[in-house]
């Protein structure tokens, strides 16, 4: 039981991180139907420039913790956002309107590009970050095994929850949300109406990266370790959460981004941790099996 | 655009490359064991911001040249495929006379006076790229099927004839035929469940299988050994007499048999011509399936599904058939694979693998079959000629990917719209231009 209910905290931790990953292709992907395979990469950035800016921070002589922490919350969204604009600008804004694995080509060549860019410039050798947030609350004793909610762990769930609500907020209820939902229905309808289209894809692009940022300090800081090499496997499991709770929804990228940690906590748990990415994709073929829309995705309608 | 106006944005593009620059390329990290320690280089930062200063005004230059050269007011669009440029004339010409000439080229190729050893080895690796490219094309560029995970049939095919060879002792020539019985079982495994789905989720499945394909490999030693990989596979035999220099009793050599002097390059040209070959009948296999109702129901299916099925065609088997087919030549070409290494390992069956088979196919112009003969050549040759630059050579390959798409999203020999739809109107995926 206590083993149990420590896998769960650990599953929602992760989950947590998944789920900010996931909104930015689930958005991405509603809003010009395209799989932004550079986000993985994005996160890895946004993780990367947390732990360059620890470093500089440590070295002006900022070491109050929550200081730090907001500090290094803010720049890393901000620059991770411009990455993301960037990325748009250059490789998918061109190909707009042109068929539908043109983009697709461009995301994988710039998640190519990214990668090792990454590399060349930090080098290949994993950048260790020194544990900031410590200690935890013991919430049950047991014979055997006690069960410890860390404080890093409700940092992560709590800045998780306040941006996810606060990002909901954005989109039912800002201009900005609207325009996003106006260009998701119907891109032109949108246009002639007076919503600036490509200012809404940009932005849309830039939340996306704020929030993947956000993922990226949250895992850096739980980890302990950052390489140039993790944003394929993060992204590619952001992208299974998306795809299994529904792509094109936001409160399905949450979902699908809770339960692909959760599967993976327990399985790594209680079977293997060797074939604990197999587990997450084997549940999304069968959920697909059997909900082809994803848990949360509304059913398309075919249009001759 | 004015000179003044051009400025002001090359300075913007350069203010961006510098905030962009400034945590990455701006400090450089230094393990000291303990924290990390961390050292300014500022100077890279501003060789960003003028690299990019002078190639923003550079590109901005050449646009307005391109358009006075044009005569056309309007900004230049990437994408404009009724334009019938050079490349495109060259595309729908290029099945019809560029195959037969590539073809007399890559038959002559071991007989020219410059092809060493290097030069055919090279050839071969390019040959498994033009393979896979046309067996993937049979998904992607016919049947409109969206595959990330490839490669997974292609290591299904590798491990297949290793595993084969070590325990059972079978030939490649034995081995070949279930090699590519066994990808396209795995293909029909893997299809049934999600080609009932939208595209976007076959390419997720497909990714997510290429993953678990290269798991498996990795964690189940007792089988595979893990990521030591299998050494010691049986090299490929001349129907039955060994490349050898000195053969074991009873066996004749390849040298001996034609009373040549034993040379290594012997088995090395061997192998072009069995890559070659394999390559051809896959072409040829394309080619004429094309022209069959199944290969038509594909191309159809790409084009409308809902017509498909009012017309009678089951997508789903069509599909599957496509995918299976697809992936019996993968496997095809991953058992070449192993024998030519004589060595396979996980390591060969990463996901950058079916990225550049997919980039291959869709650089080429999807359906295009010399098309991807040169996308293959120029994506395999390039990272092989820049080996000097090891460290930038990928960093290259991606941002050409990103520029060749830009340039021509349509592919490099497109010989056909990609979509017959009305520009006007949005696509269901892709959406219209605003």
């Amino acid at each position: 039981m206590e083993y149990f209910l420590q896998q769960l905290i650990n599953g929602v931790t992760l989950g947590a991180v998944y789920a900010l990953i996931a909104i930015g292709y689930t958005m991405v992907y509603g809003i010009i139907g395209m799989i932004n395979f550079a986000h993985g990469e994005i996160y890895m950035i946004g993780a990367f420039i947390a732990v360059i800016s620890f470093a500089v921070l440590g070295v002006v002589g900022i070491t109050w913790v929550p200081l730090a922490l907001l500090i290094v919350l803010i720049v890393s969204m901000l620059l991770t956002g411009l990455y993301g604009w960037t990325v748009e600008r250059i490789a998918y804004r061109p190909l707009r309107g042109s068929f539908r694995l043109a983009p697709l080509i461009s995301a994988i060549g710039m998640s190519i590009f990214l990668q090792n860019y990454v590399q060349i410039a930090q080098g290949a050798r994993i950048k260790p970050l020194q544990p900031m947030v410590r200690g935890g609350i013991e919430l049950m004793k047991g014979e055997t095994f006690t069960v410890t909610l860390s404080y890093l762990q409700i940092i992560i769930i709590v800045v998780t929850v306040l941006l996810m609500a606060g990002f909901s907020w954005l989109i039912a209820a800002t201009p900005l949300g609207r325009a996003q939902r106006a260009c998701e229905q119907d891109r032109i309808m949108a246009a002639l109406l007076g919503v600036n289209t490509d200012r809404t894809i940009s932005l849309t692009f830039v939340l996306g990266a704020m929030l993947a940022a956000v993922a990226g300090l949250m895992t850096t800081l739980y980890y302990g370790v950052v390489d140039f090499y993790i944003g394929f496997l993060a992204g590619l499991k952001a992208f299974t959460a998306a795809v299994l709770g529904g792509i094109g929804s936001l409160p399905g990228a949450m979902l699908g981004g809770m339960l692909i940690g959760l599967i993976e906590a327990f399985w790594a748990a209680y079977f293997s941790s060797e074939y604990k990415d197999v587990a997450a994709f084997s549940i999304l073929v069968i959920v697909l099996i059997f909900r082809p829309t994803g848990l949360l995705g509304r059913p398309e309608v075919e249009k001759v | 655009m004015t000179f003044a106006q051009r400025l002001r944005d090359a300075g913007l593009a350069a203010l961006v490359a510098a905030v962009l620059a400034l945590p990455l390329l701006g400090f450089e990290t230094i393990d000291t064991g303990g924290p990390l320690g961390i050292r300014a280089r500022f100077h890279w930062i501003a060789y960003a911001a003028v690299s990019v200063f002078i190639g923003r005004l550079a590109l901005l230059a050449f646009f307005d040249w391109w358009r006075l050269r044009q005569g056309r007011p309007e900004p230049l669009q990437s994408n404009a495929p009724a334009r019938k440029d050079i490349l495109t004339r060259i595309g729908s010409q290029a099945d019809k006379y560029l195959m037969p000439a590539l073809i007399a080229f890559a038959i002559a190729l071991p007989m020219m006076p410059f092809a060493d050893r290097t030069v055919v080895d090279l050839a071969t690796v390019v040959l498994i790229y033009v393979m896979l490219g046309w067996g993937l094309n049979i998904v992607v560029g016919l049947a409109g099927l969206l595959d990330l995970g490839y490669v997974a049939f292609y290591a299904v095919g590798a491990y297949t004839y290793a595993l084969l060879s070590l325990n059972f002792g079978f030939g490649f020539w034995e081995a070949l035929p279930l090699a590519g019985l066994f990808a396209a079982t795995f293909g029909i495994i893997l299809g049934f469940p999600v080609l009932r789905l939208r595209g976007d989720y076959l390419a997720i499945v497909t990714l997510g299988f290429g993953e678990i394909i290269r798991v498996v490999l990795l964690n189940w030693t007792d089988v595979t050994r893990g990521s030591n990989g299998i050494t010691g596979i049986q090299r490929p035999s001349f129907f039955g007499f060994p490349f050898t220099s000195s053969p074991e009793d009873g066996q004749t050599a390849f040298h001996e048999l034609f009373g040549l002097e034993y040379s290594s390059i012997h088995r090395i040209i061997f192998l072009y011509y069995v890559i070659l070959v394999l390559a051809l009948i896959t072409n040829l296999f394309t080619m004429r399936i094309r022209k069959l109702p199944i290969g038509r129901a594909w191309e159809a299916l790409r084009e409308d599904e809902i017509a498909c099925k009012a017309l009678g065609i089951n997508p789903t088997n069509t599909k599957l058939t496509a995918f299976a087919i697809g992936a019996m030549f993968g496997g095809f070409a991953g058992s070449f694979f192993a024998t030519r290494q004589g060595f396979i390992s996980p390591e060969s069956f990463s996901f950058i693998e079916s990225a550049v088979i997919l980039a291959i196919v869709v650089l080429g112009g999807m359906g295009s079959q010399a098309g991807i003969v040169l996308a293959a050549a120029f994506l395999t040759l390039l990272p092989e000629l820049a080996r000097e630059f090891s460290l930038f050579r990928m960093l290259a390959f991606g941002a050409a990917m990103v520029l060749i798409m830009i340039w021509r999203p349509q592919g490099l020999l497109a010989h056909r719209e990609p979509t017959l739809r009305l520009s006007t109107q949005p696509s269901s995926s892709g959406g219209g231009k605003p």
